[in-house]
């Protein structure tokens, strides 16, 4: 239940690239058969992720190695080229890293960086928004809905706001494409990043949506693929998987984003209804479909998360004793959480093969480790003592 | 990532409470952080006759605290002054390099404990013993 740190690979999407690894070589830049054939592949796979989000053309899709390339692209790309527009980025305290270093990046390049604030559900506060945006402001770059927290923003508002100043808007939709419905065109969105392994395809490839008519400045110089926005050979096996993942999420999506809601919500409830000192964190309907983020209070999450290791559910934290540095989740901070009720979070994501009967096992454990783990912390209140 | 020595201390931890009329307590760390543990030592004939830990904290926190009662117990109080961080690490078959810093911090909750042992027994509030 740690989908959103990694989801297998779809069998049907494995099938799909199995074809192009076992007999097609051929280079799309290539001008005989088989370079023909690899190019109608890698078209065939762009209209498939343009289909998803509901884009003009195929062609506003630009194949990259994943989230982290095309928010970068996005990011950086947008910046350098249109430096005559401005120089003033705002983005989100609820961001993915992947757009949180390269904003922090360019401020030692001469750009100035805001990061707006959110509520206590994780929403973006609209009126900083409208106060921050300045007529030097260049481009505003939104999470779609945090992975962490399963908040979804309420991006049309957000991109009225940001269009009547006439800056650009990116949007990280990497946790939610193919989830939940994207449309670009009715949401106003300028660009968005969308990640193949978030849909069950395959790692190590993604793609930005460029709005045409959106000046960007490439990351990687080289033979001009993807209109000269991302040089190098494409990978054609990794693009039909995505294309194949991002067909079956379009197909699927309003059966099993209603089947995930469902569950979700009955895995909440089982969590939090039996244990006293306990939360959710974001939003209780406004949120993905496979997203529970709850707290307990007096006890750090990754003795939880070991204890639910030893029985066989894995899920993740946002105490910083899971992660490479020393802080709790900055999304959690930034939406007022304490220090401490941050440690005790724990997130779970579910995925297109959880089932009831997986999340009322894991519900079912919880009971006794708090307990366990309350009983040996210093913060736990007398009443709650053993 | 953990040895199976921080794990069986994790899941079976040893000597986990209070000391209601404790001769010494230390506590170290801060929710902030992410730790904090306090022990408690009962003290006889310059000995560590009984020790208890409460602790906040990630899994190798517990197993650590843990680690220092079994340590502890039964030491004169110059002998386990001398147990250090390395020596808790080391006795668990070592520990992450992320969690030497910020988890690692039951010997400093021992030493603190002894250090209020010998306040309290220099101001008479214990007696001696």
């Amino acid at each position: 239940m740690d989908h959103v740190a990694g989801r297998p690979v779809e069998p049907r999407v494995l099938d799909a690239m199995l074809a192009y690894m076992k007999s097609s070589y051929g280079n799309p830049s290539s001008l005989h058969v088989f370079g023909q054939e690899a190019k109608k592949a890698v078209e065939e796979a762009r209209a498939k992720v343009a289909g998803l989000i509901n884009a003009e053309k195929k062609e506003s899709i630009i194949f990259t190695s994943g989230a982290t390339e095309s928010n970068n692209l996005a990011i950086k790309g947008v910046a350098n080229r249109n430096k005559d527009r401005g120089t003033r980025i705002l983005t989100s305290s609820v961001e993915h890293m992947s757009v949180v270093n390269p904003c922090k990046f360019l401020t030692t390049k001469g750009f100035e960086v805001v990061f707006l604030i959110v509520d206590k559900y994780g929403f973006l506060n609209l009126e900083t928004l409208q106060k921050e945006l300045t007529a030097k402001t260049v481009l505003v770059s939104i999470v779609y809905a945090n992975g962490e927290i399963g908040t979804i923003e309420p991006i049309k508002e957000i991109s009225k706001i940001v269009h009547a100043e006439n800056a650009y808007l990116h949007v990280d939709a990497t946790a939610a494409a193919g989830q939940i419905p994207i449309d670009v065109r009715n949401e106003g969105i300028d660009l968005l990043t969308v990640s193949s392994n978030d849909m069950y395809g395959p790692r190590g490839i993604g793609a930005l949506y460029v709005k045409e008519g959106v000046r960007l400045e490439p990351l990687l110089h080289g033979g001009g693929q993807e209109r000269g926005l991302r040089s190098g050979t494409e990978n054609v096996a990794a693009i039909v998987g995505f294309g194949k993942a991002a067909e079956i999420a379009k197909e699927e999506m309003q059966a099993e984003s209603s089947r995930l809601t469902k569950l979700r919500d009955r895995f909440i409830e089982g969590l939090l209804k039996p244990i006293p000192y306990s939360f959710l964190n974001g939003h209780p309907t406004t949120r993905l479909p496979d997203n529970v983020s709850v707290r307990y209070s007096f006890i750090e999450g990754e003795s939880m998360l070991l204890s639910l290791d030893m029985a066989g559910v894995y899920a993740s934290s946002g105490s910083a004793c899971t992660a490479k540095t020393l802080e709790p989740s900055h999304v959690l901070l930034a939406m007022g959480l304490k220090h401490e009720e941050a440690h005790g979070s724990l997130m779970f994501t579910l995925g297109r093969y959880n089932t009831e009967d997986d999340v009322d096992y894991a519900a079912s454990l919880m009971p006794n480790i708090v307990k366990r783990l309350r009983g040996m912390s210093p913060l736990t209140p007398k009443e709650l003592r053993l | 990532m953990y040895t199976e020595k921080v794990m069986d201390h994790f899941k079976n931890p040893r000597n986990v409470g209070e000391i209601p009329d404790a001769d010494g307590v230390g506590t170290v760390g801060n929710p902030v952080c992410g730790d904090l543990m306090t022990i408690y030592i009962k003290v006889k004939d310059n000995r560590l006759v009984d020790i208890k830990f409460k602790t906040f904290g990630c899994g190798s926190a517990i197993a650590t605290s843990s680690m220092i009662t079994e340590l502890a117990k039964g030491k004169t109080l110059e002998e386990g002054l001398k147990i250090s961080r390395a020596n808790v690490a080391d006795e668990l078959g070592g520990l992450p390099a992320i969690k030497m810093h910020c988890s690692n911090l039951a010997a400093d909750a021992l030493h603190a404990a002894i250090e209020d042992y010998y306040k309290k027994h220099e101001k008479g509030e214990v007696k001696n013993k």
